[in-house]
């Protein structure tokens, strides 16, 4: 285990969502959960941190926003989608101005579903974003030192590793932007969480690439 | 010269522990703010690992010249604190520490990022806030023990004949420790860069800096931060063993003194912290200095 996972950095920037989730993933630094127990540190700055925690929908304003955030973190460096919102875009799904979930626009490692997600689900998640720091960092060292290029390929073959490589039970299987399922979560949202996770138990790692255009193509 | 076995010793244990001992107590420093918020804190060992990470990073860098810098200020902390732990001329150490700093600032100003450039400003704010203070500290050393050589100082007063030179020097203690509050970052006065989550100039100083920079940036503050609570412990030397033991013990209480200062106090703006920094060198190092030179006459 290297020495990331013992002190992993967020950075955490809202998309465009209801701020529920974002007063949950501050809620993990307070007494109650106190993730810095685990060295994690909440910073303001994509040139310090590791994981990078959205939540909320990606519209067509802060495309540019998301991606330069992300551009500016140093290797080895994962996504993790937190809430309904930032997983596939949520109730905003059907805006004319919503593109979806996250992984329309950058890679994403782990979802954390739920409305608001709960602290814990969030932790979990985190925790689950350490194995796939893990594994990118594992990816980054055995690559050869050549190029960016030759980086580039190295770190998106680490991505979709990661995917299936990650510990599995908290980021449930994301609902991707092409699926059906405007009416499944809306309405009743607590219980929906564990009904969608029963319902589609296959794996949405293979789907990641494809889902981007076709997230694009319905927005 | 003569180059004492003390002088030797001080010198190696600094340059090899120091770095140990500094990010031990920045661990202890995180986990003591922690219980003092309720929390249970990071591990002790947290600050290594770190730095660990940091230098695992993939290098990012702004321009050519940032980890020159960078480096630059690490090696003139060392430096700083080499001289302090040799024993030598405490004026030099000062100037030495300034050196230090600047190519800190330096360094921030490098990058084009205003927040960097901010925080670069508020550095030297802060410097100008600190530098009397720290240097009246070093006159008033010098007025009571009668030299700026740290190993005279060490070996106590000649004017004090067996008096640690705190004895004379109340005043710029209290001023000297208002001062800490600056040059360890905390707050009211953490204004160029915080170790906690406040984000108004995003990192201030360390913005641009990530990766291995910004672990140099790291080592070398704990490299700093044993060389200030070194300056506690030379006010309570007068060569014997037994105040050497409690400047120890003071400086561990006026660290402790600092994390309590820092979960107590907001932030403050920059005007606050150059007027009150000058106002408490003014009443407590200026008027200690001149009750000194009054006074030394009548002794």
């Amino acid at each position: 285990m290297s020495y990331i996972t013992k002190s992993p950095w967020i950075i955490h920037y809202d998309g465009s969502s209801c701020n529920g989730c974002d007063i949950e993933v501050l809620a993990c630094l307070t007494p109650m959960y106190d993730v810095e127990r685990f060295g994690i540190i909440n910073t303001g700055n994509p040139k310090h941190a590791d994981i990078f925690l959205i939540t909320g929908s990606i519209n067509e304003q802060n495309i540019s926003v998301v991606k330069q955030i992300y551009e500016q973190m140093p290797e080895p460096k994962v996504v993790a989608a937190v809430g309904i919102c930032a997983t596939s875009g949520g109730i905003f799904k059907e805006c004319y101005n919503i593109m979806g979930g996250v992984d329309t626009v950058i890679p994403v490692d782990v979802y954390i579903p739920g409305c608001a997600a709960r602290p814990e689900a969030i932790i979990d998640g985190v925790v689950a974003a350490l194995g796939a720091l893990d594994e990118k960092k594992k990816a980054l060292d055995a690559r050869p030192k050549i190029s960016d290029t030759a980086a580039d390929s190295a770190m998106g073959a680490a991505s979709d590793d990661s995917v299936d490589g990650a510990p599995p039970e908290p980021p449930e299987d994301p609902i991707l932007p092409g699926d059906d399922v405007e009416v499944k979560y809306y309405g009743a949202a607590s219980e929906d969480e564990e009904a969608e996770s029963a319902a589609d138990g296959s794996g949405g790692g293979q789907e990641e690439g494809s889902a981007g255009d076709s997230g694009k193509e319905e927005a | 010269m003569t180059v004492s076995l003390y002088a030797v010793i001080g010198l190696a244990a600094y340059l090899i522990a120091g770095p140990f001992v500094g990010g031990w107590f920045a661990g202890v420093d995180r986990r003591i703010t922690a219980r003092m918020q309720g929390r249970f804190g990071p591990p002790i060992l947290q600050p290594f690992y770190d730095v660990r990470k940091l230098i695992e990073k993939e290098p990012v860098t702004v321009n050519g010249g940032q980890d020159f810098y960078v480096m630059c200020f690490l090696i003139f902390i060392i430096i700083t604190g080499g001289l302090f732990f040799f024993g030598q001329n405490l004026l030099l150490v000062i100037f030495t520490l300034t050196t230090a700093n600047l190519f800190l600032v330096i360094g921030a100003y490098s990058s084009n990022s205003p927040y960097s450039q901010i925080g670069a400003e508020r550095e030297l704010l802060q410097m100008m806030a600190y530098e009397p203070m720290v240097l009246l500290t070093a006159v008033g050393l010098y007025m009571t023990t009668g030299s700026f050589n740290i190993s005279d100082i060490m070996l106590g007063g000649a004017l004090a004949g067996g008096a640690i030179p705190l004895k004379y020097l109340i005043g710029i203690f209290a001023g000297y420790l208002f001062i800490l509050t600056i040059k360890f970052r905390k707050s009211p006065f953490d204004l160029s860069l915080s170790h906690h989550a406040h984000q108004e100039l995003v990192k201030g100083v360390t913005t641009e800096f990530s990766g291995r920079t910004l672990a140099l940036i790291e080592i070398a503050h704990w490299y700093e931060n044993v060389f200030l609570l070194g300056f506690i412990f030379l006010f309570f030397q007068n060569g014997t063993w037994y105040m050497a033991l409690v400047g120890v013990v003071v400086a561990l209480a006026c660290y402790f003194l600092e994390i309590f200062i820092d979960n107590a106090f907001a932030r403050m703006k920059w005007q606050f912290t150059l007027k009150a920094s000058w106002l408490v060198t003014i009443t407590f190092g200026a008027a200690n200095l001149i009750l000194l030179y009054y006074f030394k006459g009548l002794m």
